[in-house]
């Protein structure tokens, strides 16, 4: 019975009321959209658990489906990501070495700090000697930028060697630690002079020889050996390296010994140019 | 009793569909509207009283759950389902081809009603771009469900009215 009576319903009386309680609850919302809130979340607290279910398993399916049809499209992503990885390490690298370069230039600056007394003018070295190690060097400043020969060049925390020519925008250099070069050094506790010479055969071990050191030094292991002030080309009071190994001479007048150089020659990428020449007697 | 647990299943069916399977499967970031297929395929096979009653309760149901306004929707989808419970009286009910056109013609105007309210009442006047952004991926992507859904809502309802014949 009921059914039947519903059913005579005119419809368009059943529009007319269903509209007006719409727009009353739109007022409602509106008006009283705060008071409302907890019918909302009560049908959001239903619904969504069914949605939440439906998202899990669908999401399992889909994905399946989606792993299959998305295939291709991601090996061309992996080629495609790959090719970036290589770009990217490319870039790191060139970045890690910008790094350790930075590192250097931070030690250099400090030694610039130690030897501030003379003007410094700092370079790259961009080619060594390929026949006897680093002994001599060229370096990426050259006449223009105000080297002359015989300007002093250091790295580190000591010497490296002295510019031996000038090109227009090179310079070579010749460490302390090549066979050929030698240094009047003195040491600085006791001001003994002596003389600093490279030698290929004990280099070897990592060390140069000192010479001619007399008898009576009262010198020991350890001690400092800095440039000389009797030296005509080297500045004074830049450290060579620390002696070892102290030998009494046969001629029994004076004595011998190893130098480990100040200067870790092995990994010598930026020195420092004194551009500061030493007067010399004329 | 029988229909109206039933057709609260559909309801609550389409609207879990549109709201969560179909959001992934959507093209050009458009759902297919489902509820509104419901809401015109009661209208078309069961007349206009059904129809805005089954609208009425799939608006609310997004109004619930989405709108910030109460009524909007459950407003849209009762017009929508009362106008297309004309089609009932003018047209045969077995016609397959008709309740796809008036699921086209609906979603138009769902879209315009959707385009006052959302857009046009905060200014936006640029009712091309909308109908082009929003109105005309949806309703082809609908009408491609209609396809599949008009079918099966169609086929439910005969089963629904033969087993009421029978009861009766």
């Amino acid at each position: 019975m009921r059914r039947r009576t519903k059913l005579n319903l005119n419809p368009k009386h059943v529009f007319i009321a269903v509209a007006i309680l719409c727009f009353a609850l739109m007022f409602l919302s509106y008006q009283f959209g705060d008071e409302l809130s907890p019918i909302k979340t009560v049908v959001g607290d239903v619904i969504s658990p069914m949605q939440k279910g439906i998202n899990t398993v669908g999401h399992g399916l889909f994905n399946q489906f989606e792993k299959i049809a998305s295939f291709n499209k991601l090996l061309d992503e992996n080629t495609r990501l790959k090719e970036e990885l290589n770009v990217l390490s490319y870039e790191n690298k060139i970045l890690l070495q910008d790094k350790y370069e930075l590192d250097r230039f931070r030690d250099l600056y400090k030694l610039d700090k130690k030897y501030a007394d003379y003007p410094k003018v700092a370079a790259r070295v961009i080619a060594a000697d390929p026949n006897n190690g680093f002994s001599t060097f060229q370096i990426d400043k050259g006449s223009d930028d105000g080297i002359t020969v015989d300007m002093n060049v250091i790295a580190g925390n000591g010497l490296v060697g002295i510019v031996e020519s000038v090109g227009k925008n090179y310079a070579t250099i010749r460490s302390v630690i090549d066979d050929s070069s030698s240094v009047y050094g003195m040491f600085l506790k006791t001001s003994d002079t002596c003389v600093v010479r490279g030698d290929l055969e004990k280099l070897e071990k990592g060390v140069i020889g000192v010479e001619m050191i007399k008898k009576e030094a009262d010198i020991q292991d350890g001690y400092e050996v800095v440039t000389s002030n009797i030296s005509d080309k080297y500045l004074q009071g830049i450290l060579i390296g620390y002696i070892s190994n102290i030998t009494v001479d046969s001629n029994n007048l004076s004595k011998t010994a190893d130098l480990t150089p100040a200067v870790d020659f092995e990994h010598l990428e930026e020195v420092l140019i004194i551009t500061e020449v030493k007067e010399k007697l004329e | 009793m029988k229909r109206f647990i039933i057709i609260t299943i559909e309801i609550l069916l389409c609207f879990l569909l549109q709201t969560t399977i179909f959001q992934w499967i959507a093209l050009a970031n458009v759902v297919p509207n489902l509820l509104l297929i419901l809401t015109v395929s009661n209208g078309f096979l069961r007349g206009r009283k059904s129809g805005l009653t089954v609208g009425f309760f799939c608006g609310l149901l997004v109004d619930l759950c989405f709108g910030n306004l109460i009524g909007l929707y459950a407003f849209m989808y009762m017009a929508i389902g009362y106008a297309n419970g004309f089609a009932n009286i003018v047209f045969d009910k077995d016609d397959q081809i008709i309740p796809m056109i008036l699921v086209g013609i609906s979603d138009f105007f769902y879209f315009f009603l959707y385009y006052v309210f959302n857009f046009l009442l905060r200014g936006k006047l640029n009712i091309f771009f909308y109908f082009t952004r929003i109105g005309l991926p949806e309703i082809v992507y609908t009408l491609l469900a209609s396809i599949f859904l008009l079918k099966l809502f169609y086929i439910i309802n005969k089963h629904m009215e033969k087993a009421e014949q029978e009861e009766v």
